[in-house]
């Protein structure tokens, strides 16, 4: 009996073996394509699933409107987003199953650790690949790989530069995610950088992914030791709470943070009379006053009733920055992946590109990016411009 | 007669494997297997491995654990490690992986004895909740470690990786949560279906030893065992870290297989060692075979869900609590055997049918 049962569940595997046969046929974007192939992956489900989600919409929006606009070169784009679930077993799953797609040209992974594994596949294969914001240095260790975002040391090195620049504080407490691979980068290069300035770091206080909700006694530490200032290099989840808690304790040092403090002032039951005064290096505002940006931001409320963070805004990004490499490169879609890759590869380092995270952004052959970051500061529930 | 038919099935099953790789690597030739199912061999394998492993624990032992991607994340880290720092010195890669393979399985195997002389002297539910407890505790202290090597040697910490003070040539091996980049990519598909072959033999004539009927006899009632003379903490010792080490080289083709390797909740957390045994039970506890076509099975339904888009991970849902209804649910059982084909028609043929 038993035997008999496992027989018919091997023929199934069996035939699933044979469906990958079949499915098989449909190789590779090299040839006769009349469309651009872009694919990226990200996390769509679990925690993670906020910033995928931002990154797959605002690339949508961006591949919208340059296929409303005729394309590039005249080529529409065909685009495909996949869920990596946050995982780099998954990520590179994503990715295969993209090229059996067609994919010509990578626009991911969202998080950090999946563009790594990605990154290493791509290399194999001698595809281009932009991450949105995949901020690890790891992720642009080969030449086809270019990023949108600031790199988790530039923006450490950045943070501890302005303060020590602007004469922010001289005493300075940093509450950071040492679980957390874009937090415990930024404040390690914060850290060294530190050392050269002319503020000293007197509490440097670590959380984990497993005690993210009380705060006290770092807040506790950052009080005693008279810091002036607190660092804050994590996402805006953990902030809003640090802010909420600080508050309560009648401690009110300037706070600054990076990046993925971005969102905070959407934050559903979050006063954000708690965030006045904070600052942060951010290279995107949602509510600045130009054109693109508020024509994009419309656009993102309009189709998901929400307000694109800098994930989102990275995306969009990447997708014009592609199109114009691409235009630049006079590539057209029927050319063989690598003869795309090198096109690419070749034109990013020329490009000097105005967009929502920035403008006159270059690249070197490297992979980073160089654009100038802004300091905003929040006044009255919105951000402002510092200087 | 009873042993012969066990050696019967094992063969089977052997060949079965044999028959898969072989099939599997026509494919690759002639270039149809799709760019997915490539990437997705090495990973079914090492998968299956886990599952056999801790079909050893779970089956054949008859102890609950929850902590089995615990060892399968130290056999990551050891062998990952090893690879990373031997690259320049061991230029072979076939010697260096080989190596990796061994160092990964009996450091997994070594924390399996420790734990289990701890354990092991629990039973049932708190057994599992111990377990539990470990596979997170392994996570998170590899978490906080930070190692570093550099011409004066190894340093260790666990504040930050500044703090391990590396010379200039120096370099941060494991970087805390950001583990370990730039493993080399030495798993093959060839190698893990020998390691996959080679855990089902290993496990399998330890349960048709002399130590496996003394374990199946402390499975199947500890008092009568006891009294029998069978040292009963030696014996289950034995076979949890048999598993543990198998688990561990789970682990080194999963790290051998990714360029990057964190520990997070994700690839070793308790979800991890929840969905091994998920693919245990649906498999059939005790049963070799089964757990490697569910490992198998459940690896692929998600990846080739895809097209689903959202509706992914829930149509996953319903279709592993459907298997289960199907596999074990009596009435279920009833209705397969009566609309076998086996009765008409001749053996092999029969099996075409009832897949279809």
């Amino acid at each position: 009996m038993k035997m008999k049962r496992m027989f018919g569940l091997l023929l199934v595997l069996s035939l699933v073996v044979a469906s990958f046969a079949a499915c098989g046929t449909k190789e590779g974007g090299s040839g006769g394509n009349d469309k651009f192939y872009i694919g990226g992956m990200g996390p769509l489900t679990g925690d993670a699933a906020s910033y995928g989600l931002h990154v797959k919409w605002s690339a949508e929006i961006a591949v919208e409107e340059i296929n409303a606009a005729g394309g590039i070169n005249g080529k529409q784009i065909e685009f495909r987003f996949e869920d990596d679930e946050h995982d780099p077993e998954k990520a590179v799953n994503a990715y295969n199953n993209l090229k059996d797609w067609g994919l010509q040209v990578v626009m991911g992974a969202v998080t950090s650790g999946p563009s790594v594994a990605v990154a290493e596949e791509t290399k194999n294969d001698n595809m281009f690949m932009i991450t949105p914001s995949g901020s690890a240095p790891a992720v642009v260790k080969y030449d086809n790989a270019f990023q949108v975002c600031f790199s988790d040391p530039n923006q450490g090195s950045a943070s501890a530069k302005y303060i020590s620049d602007k004469g922010l504080a001289t005493k300075v407490a940093v509450i950071y995610d040492s679980s957390e691979v874009y937090s415990s980068g930024i404040y390690e290069k914060f850290a060294s950088e530190a050392k050269n300035s002319n503020f000293e770091i007197v509490a440097a206080e670590a959380f984990t992914a497993d005690s993210k909700s009380d705060f006290a006694v770092q807040l506790q530490k950052a009080k005693d030791s008279g810091a002036e200032l607190v660092f804050l290099p994590i996402y805006y989840q953990q902030a809003v709470l640090i802010l909420t808690q600080a508050n309560d304790m009648g401690y009110k040092p300037i706070f600054f943070g990076c990046d993925g403090l971005d969102g905070i002032l959407g934050v559903e039951n979050f006063d954000t009379a708690l965030a006045e005064d904070v600052m942060l290096l951010t290279p995107f505002a949602a509510d600045a006053q130009d054109e693109k940006t508020q024509n994009f931001v419309a656009k993102f409320k309009e189709a998901h009733n929400e307000v694109p963070n800098q994930f989102g805004a990275d995306a969009y990004d990447a997708i014009y920055i592609l199109k114009e490499a691409l235009e630049a490169g006079n590539v057209t879609p029927d050319m063989s992946t690598s003869d795309i890759t090198e096109a690419l590869k070749k034109e990013i380092t020329q490009l000097n590109f105005d967009g929502l995270t920035g403008a006159g952004m270059t690249w070197k052959a490297t992979g980073e990016v160089n654009k100038e970051p802004k300091a905003v500061i929040i006044k009255d529930g919105a951000y402002t411009l510092f200087d | 007669m009873a042993i012969k038919k066990t050696t019967k099935s094992n063969l089977i099953t052997i060949a079965i494997l044999i028959i898969i790789y072989i099939v599997c690597q026509i494919l690759i030739a002639t270039g149809s297997m799709s760019n997915l199912m490539k990437g997705l061999l090495v990973p079914l394998c090492y998968y299956s491995i886990m599952a056999v492993s801790l079909n050893l624990t779970v089956g054949i032992l008859g102890e609950l654990s929850l902590g089995h991607a615990g060892f399968m994340c130290i056999g990551a880290f050891a062998s990952s490690f090893f690879s990373k720092t031997m690259v320049d010195v061991i230029g072979n890669t076939f010697i260096r992986f080989t190596l990796a393979i061994i160092i990964g399985a009996l450091s997994a195997a070594l924390f399996g004895m420790i734990i289990g002389v701890a354990v092991l002297r629990l039973r049932g539910d708190y057994l599992a909740i111990v377990t539990l407890a470990f596979g997170e505790i392994i996570k998170n202290v590899i978490n906080v470690l930070y190692i570093g090597i550099d011409r004066n040697g190894l340093h260790f910490s666990m504040q930050d990786s500044m703090s391990l003070n590396l010379l200039e040539d120096g370099e941060a091996i494991l970087n805390g949560p950001r583990g370990i980049t730039g493993t080399p990519k030495n798993a093959t598909f060839t190698i893990a279906i020998i390691l996959l072959i080679l855990t089902y033999v290993i496990i399998t004539n330890l349960v048709n030893s002399r130590s496996g009927r003394a374990i199946m006899a402390i499975r199947d009632n500890r008092i009568a065992a006891e009294t029998m003379g069978i040292p009963i903490t030696r014996f289950k010792i034995l076979a949890f870290s048999i598993s543990a080490g198998l688990a561990g080289v789970a682990g080194v083709l999963y790290s051998h297989n990714i360029s990057t390797l964190t520990a997070t909740p994700k690839n070793f957390g308790y979800n991890m060692s929840i969905m091994i045994l998920v693919f245990v039970v649906l498999g059939g506890i005790g049963n070799l075979r089964g757990s490697i076509i569910a490992a198998v099975i459940l690896t692929l339904l998600p990846e080739y869900l895809r097209f689903m888009q959202d509706y992914r991970m829930l149509i996953y849902a319903v279709v592993l609590i459907a298997l289960m209804i199907f596999n074990w649910n009596p009435t279920c059982i009833q209705w397969r055997e009566n609309h076998s084909l086996k009765n008409y028609l001749p053996m092999f043929f029969k099996k075409e049918k009832e897949g279809l």
